[in-house]
């Protein structure tokens, strides 16, 4: 599979906070879950990989070509979704599309009218009496009518309602659908990445603490609860986090596979996206 | 074909999904020459990630049960059924050592063990 995406050594000092050492790739194909507590980083790092914070040093590739050297036209493949949006509130639907538009070279009027269609959206409505999830699909519009390749949302999901996001999974999967896309995508609500994620990567204190294809993370870790009986120092070694009790314990592991031959009559549960997220981001 | 994905199974969800793909092929569900979903279709309908479909396709081929033309997508391959069987018995011996392996630690010997298989056979019959 291409790399549609490659973030090498990516460093930015604000401070209070820094990204220290971010390197990640993108696959071509695959939807990309980014994750991470508040704070963690997942904006910042969007915003630097598009230019919007100017890095201090590390490379950012898009199909190959270095995002410095080649911004205007690759800005043409890229689709961005903020959760803010970023609108002018005054103005119709329509004025935001005609000031948006001039700025992708292939901007392809009949595609966003499909969109505003398909989304339901009248065009002289004005953007301040939009609710969160017309914003939002609003946005995507925008986004997918230039015929990007890699569409990157900044936590498009937060303050929407289940069936809403449960559309916007279903637009990302469609998108997919044609092959050759991908798609990144930031959020702390990891129920959504949890149903189209492929491959999920985890942020913590401005680092890369996990990339990994969704299905092998949740295959290789494990919830486990059992008797203390069963815990000894060997066995504690295999837990991210261990939670004892008088009743008994409970812990994360990452070694589901060691933890089914070392333990004896302990119950291993499918953990979810949070429960791993959560068993790394505490230690 | 149906193919369900157990959160409780101690197989790996790709594993899972690779067995029920040879089952339809097996029990003549899924026919020759028969055109499979695309690894995103499958994916989706599945909630599983492309990666695993991918892997899925790619053992399935690569164990010569299915076959992928480029731009044209993965079909059943032709005259499998020898091949499935005999995977199915490697499947047995594999399943047999684990079963030995676990005799062996708690001390059962090769003569209760046997009898241990005899008396499945038996019941079965009974049946």
């Amino acid at each position: 599979m291409n790399k549609i995406l490659e973030v090498k050594g990516l460093k930015k000092d604000l401070g209070t906070f820094s990204l220290q050492d971010v390197s990640f790739s993108l696959l071509e194909g695959c939807i990309t879950g980014f994750i991470g507590l508040n704070g963690a980083g997942k904006t910042t790092t969007i915003k630097t990989i598009l230019g919007l914070v100017l890095k201090d040093s590390g490379s950012i590739e898009f199909f190959g070509k270095d995002m410095n050297l080649n911004e205007r036209e690759l800005k043409n493949h890229i689709g961005i979704v903020f959760d803010e949006g970023y609108f002018y509130e005054e103005l119709t639907l329509a004025e935001m599309k005609s000031i948006i538009a001039p700025a992708y070279s292939n901007w392809e009027e009949s595609v966003f009218h499909k969109y505003m269609e398909h989304f339901r959206l009248p065009l002289n409505q004005k953007i301040s009496t939009l609710s969160k999830g017309m914003r939002m699909k609003y946005a995507i519009a925008l986004a997918l009518s230039h015929h990007a390749d890699i569409l990157i949302m900044d936590e498009p999901t937060s303050g929407l309602d289940p069936l809403v996001r449960s559309e916007l999974m279903e637009i990302l999967l469609d998108f997919m659908g044609n092959g050759g896309k991908g798609v990144f995508f930031s959020s702390h609500i990891t129920s959504d990445l949890e149903k189209v994620a492929d491959v999920l990567i985890l942020i913590d204190k401005g680092r890369i603490i996990l990339s990994e294809e969704k299905d092998v993370l949740l295959d290789t870790h494990g919830l486990v609860k059992g008797e203390k009986m069963a815990l000894n120092d060997q066995t504690r070694e295999l837990f991210l986090t261990l939670r004892e009790t008088n009743y008994g314990f409970e812990g994360l592991t990452n070694s589901k596979h060691a933890v089914r031959q070392q333990m004896n009559n302990v119950l291993i549960e499918k953990p979810t996206i949070e429960d791993i997220m959560l068993g790394y981001v505490r230690r | 074909m149906k193919i369900i994905i157990s959160n409780t199974s101690d197989s790996p969800i790709y594993q899972q999904i690779k067995e029920q793909i040879k089952d339809a092929i097996l029990y003549g569900e899924l026919k020759e020459g028969e055109l499979l979903p695309s690894i995103r279709a499958l994916a989706n309908d599945l909630r599983v990630s492309v990666l695993t479909t991918r892997r899925v396709y790619d053992e399935l081929e690569s164990e010569g049960f299915i076959t992928t033309k480029a731009g044209k997508g993965s079909f059943v391959a032709k005259e499998n059924l020898e091949l499935l069987l005999e995977s199915r018995r490697h499947m047995v011996e594999v399943k047999l050592t684990e079963a030995w392996n676990a005799a062996c630690s708690l001390g059962i010997s090769k003569e209760e063990l046997i009898s241990m298989m005899g008396l499945l056979f038996e019941e079965g019959e009974n049946e």
